[in-house]
């Protein structure tokens, strides 16, 4: 058979892994600062753009799509061309690929730091982003699809089995989370609200984790394990259940986020169950790359590469016994919303997606540039430091998110709280310096690596079109008696990925059809009302603050709840929250029943200095809300969108909505004015005030109205 | 645009996860049935597919050498 002769491109793979790099670098030092402004409150500078809450969006969103995505990018394009046998489809889709990722992260960036945000965790980025997220997506399935199409190899390897899947599953959880009504350019609102806007968005935010942390990277696992090691995979029987239960459990789990929440109890049982499923495809998989190494663990001794994938395998086991231990109702029930969550995310992304990039960087940079790594005594001092990173980065965390969870849990024999939230806070400062120690050592350790890949680079001669050879496929493919109908799955990559489909949506279909429409799963609350137009001003500005990012908006029905924030929370709540505010994390406290609770005055200026009205808070202040006014020129299109959504607003009332926004501002000013206070009622910080009022206030009134009298 | 809640109570809708599981367990069970038959030649033959030894030696064509038969 006549041998045909092609060239891999290499050229991509550098720019993927250049870019890999130095997003690496950024999203970790946006991480850095976000950390620090913990400890040290005053590095938020006073500045809208450099506050906690726009910060920690750009660092999830840096590491997450720029550093990780850069990086699953790398490794496909590298693998997909070697396991294929064949160039990648078109060098114009790959280059328009690479340059609108790069574009997305760009715009991504200065949106976020500008407050352009949807207020839904790891899906920030606003509807003009999404479309173009969708369109590069897209630019990449067609590339992937071109490459298997024209393949030279029959047979699909397990890792792109992983690829197709992740490529399937992430535009479907995209499109399906991204649903939402613009109101502006850079304005949109969910098209979910409350319990089902929660549903969607964990069921989201949960397979980011699964679909875009997980499943490219063991396909990069099953690929560069074996060549570090220059060993097949252990079992390839084993990486088959793996693959396929996987992909299948995962995308259950979801809810395991809401656990104790307004979400009805059927779909948080249905997510434990799920989510403690998914112990087993994943160890099966962690024990198929640690047992790859069987016989040959004298080399991880001397080959930084295998360390790096070795302690990468280990953290990704780490981390999957972890998540299930977590989604079990009584240990999320301490777990949640504290620092322990955060150590054990911080488990998976430094350790499993960052060592795993790291070793392959290792890897193939000296492969692409033919010649050897220029230090490997640095490169085991990056493996070292960013252990030591992790370990303290992790441990603190743990520890202090367990101190703050029973603190807060904790009652005098008299049956009062013990501690003020305040309390808690304070004894959470020493961790928080430990933590951004640890992470200052594992940025210490990329920025290592970022070094010895550049002398590295230097000391070689870059190899951009690699020649190779293989025999055509031939066109007829004949079988020898019955075949199994798994291999005909395994040689077809369209039926792979309509299988895949299938797979991932079967779960999604059950979790949220019920939610939809089901009456009896969110009771609806008559005295529940819409949004004014001056607290939906205010929300809005909520959400651009990314107020979410330290406060919860969700009580849950325990004692210690109840007694520190009122009562427990109800779905019918939150009927017309569109984005629901739930938030995940309490680094401050719940504000879903702040209404009400301190007069307007103490907000005003609590705002300007929150160490004014509560010391010792860590909360940044917004200095800008008492000069910005509110934005009226959106009211009109605020309220038609609201009302295309369902909010039952009466006939016309955008255009009476300008006047109700104004007499409603001009008594928070009086209110002010009272306590001596003057503000003109135009400014943020009016429609804000209003906002906060509001939370939790319309079941207040009812239960008051029930209580008989006396 | 607006939800519309169809069915009014949770009555009979335990079809949906019980047809889910049932859905799972064939589906486990038919990759574990055809993960247990199949040969270990074939298995070993796709998992030596990364390392590039039968690259450097074109004698041996890709589409020829493996016994398709069970």
């Amino acid at each position: 058979m006549e041998l045909q002769k092609f060239q891999y491109d290499n050229k991509i793979v550098k720019w993927f892994a250049y870019a890999t790099m130095f997003w690496g670098v950024v999203g970790m030092l946006a991480g850095l600062l976000a950390a620090l402004q913990l400890a040290i409150p005053a590095l938020n500078m006073e500045l809208p753009y450099t506050t906690f809450g726009r910060v920690r969006p750009i660092h999830t969103n840096a590491v997450i799509f720029a550093f990780v995505g850069n990086g699953i990018f790398m490794g496909v394009y590298y693998s997909l061309q070697r396991l294929l046998k064949t160039r990648m489809f078109s060098d114009l889709l790959s280059k328009v690929h690479f340059f609108g990722w790069q574009l997305i992260i760009v715009l991504a960036a200065i949106s976020l730091a500008l407050g352009k945000t949807t207020g839904k965790e790891y899906a920030e980025l606003e509807w003009p982003i999404d479309i173009l997220i969708t369109i590069v997506w897209v630019v990449f399935g067609w590339n992937m699809f071109g490459t298997i199409i024209r393949r030279r190899e029959r047979h699909l390897y397990v890792a792109i089995w992983f690829y197709i899947a992740t490529f399937v599953t992430v535009a479907m959880l995209h499109i399906v989370n991204s649903i939402e009504i613009p109101v502006s350019f850079w304005k949109s609102y969910s098209w979910y609200a409350g319990v089902q806007d929660a549903l969607v968005q964990w069921w989201y935010g949960h397979n980011a984790v699964a679909f875009f942390l997980t499943t490219p990277y063991l396909g990069l696992m099953y690929y560069f394990l074996p060549k570090a090691a220059n060993r097949p995979v252990y079992s390839y029987r084993l990486s088959i259940i793996h693959f396929w239960s996987l992909i299948f459990i995962y995308i259950w789990a979801g809810p395991h986020h809401l656990l104790y929440t307004a979400v009805p109890d059927w779909a948080q049982s249905l997510g434990v169950v799920f989510s403690l499923m998914l112990i087993a495809p994943s160890w099966g998989g962690m024990i198929n790359g640690l047992l790859t190494l069987r016989g040959a663990w004298d080399k991880v001794r001397e080959d930084v590469v295998l360390k790096f994938l070795v302690v990468a395998v280990t953290a990704y086991g780490m981390a999957t016994f972890e998540g299930p231990m977590l989604s079990l109702k009584n240990v999320s029930a301490i777990a949640h919303y504290t620092d322990w969550i955060v150590a054990h995310v911080h488990v998976g992304a430094l350790g499993w997606n960052g060592f795993m990039t790291f070793g392959i960087l290792y890897w193939l940079i000296p492969k692409l540039f033919r010649t050897e790594l220029y230090s490997k005594k640095l490169a085991n001092m990056h493996f070292w430091i960013g252990t030591l990173g992790i370990v303290l980065y992790a441990v603190p965390m743990y520890w202090s998110g367990i101190m703050q969870s029973l603190m807060w849990k904790e009652f005098t024999p008299e049956g009062q709280l013990k501690w003020q939230f305040m309390d808690t806070v304070t004894k959470m400062i020493p961790f928080y310096v430990t933590r951004a120690i640890g992470g200052t050592l594992y940025l210490a350790g990329a920025v290592l690596m970022v070094y010895n890949i550049f002398k590295t680079i230097r000391a070689g001669s870059f190899l951009a079109n690699e020649n190779a050879e293989a025999p055509a496929l031939e066109k007829v493919y004949n079988t020898h008696g019955k075949e199994h109908w798994h291999r005909w799955i395994e040689r077809k990559p369209v039926q792979m990925m309509i299988v895949s489909l299938v797979v991932v949506a079967i779960g999604g279909i059950i979790e949220f059809v019920p939610t939809f429409l089901v009456k009896s799963n969110i009771p609806t609350i008559a005295s529940v009302k819409p949004y004014t137009p001056l607290e939906l001003h205010g929300r809005d500005i909520y959400v651009r603050e990314g107020c979410y990012t330290c406060h919860s908006q969700m009580i849950r029905p325990f004692r210690s709840e109840t007694a520190r924030y009122g009562e427990y929370s109800k779905a019918g709540e939150f009927v017309y929250d569109h984005p629901f505010q739930w938030g995940s994390k309490r680094t401050g406290p719940d504000l879903a029943r702040l209404g009400g609770k301190y007069p307007d005055s103490w907000h005003y200026n609590h705002m300007l200095d929150p160490t004014s009205m509560s010391p010792g808070s860590i909360m940044p202040p917004y200095p800008w809300l008492f000069d910005d006014q509110i934005d009226v020129s959106s009211t009109v299109s605020k309220i038609k969108a609201m009302k295309r959504l369902g909010v039952p607003y009466p006939e016309n009332y955008e255009h009476a909505a300008a006047a109700d926004m104004e007499k409603q501002a001009k008594q928070i000013a009086e209110s002010l004015g009272k306590d001596g206070i003057s503000v003109l009622p135009d400014r943020e910080v009016v429609a804000l005030i209003a906002y906060l009022q509001r939370l939790g206030t319309d079941i207040k009134h009812e239960a008051k109205k029930e209580t008989p009298k006396p | 645009m607006k939800f519309i809640n169809y069915l009014e109570s949770m009555t009979g809708v335990g079809i949906y996860p019980l047809s889910s599981l049932l859905i799972f367990f064939l589906f486990f069970a038919g990759v574990m049935v055809y993960v247990i038959k199949g040969r270990k030649e074939y298995f070993d033959m796709l998992s030596q597919l990364p390392l590039s030894s039968r690259q450097k030696d074109p004698s041996t064509p890709n589409t020829t050498v493996y016994d398709e038969a069970h």
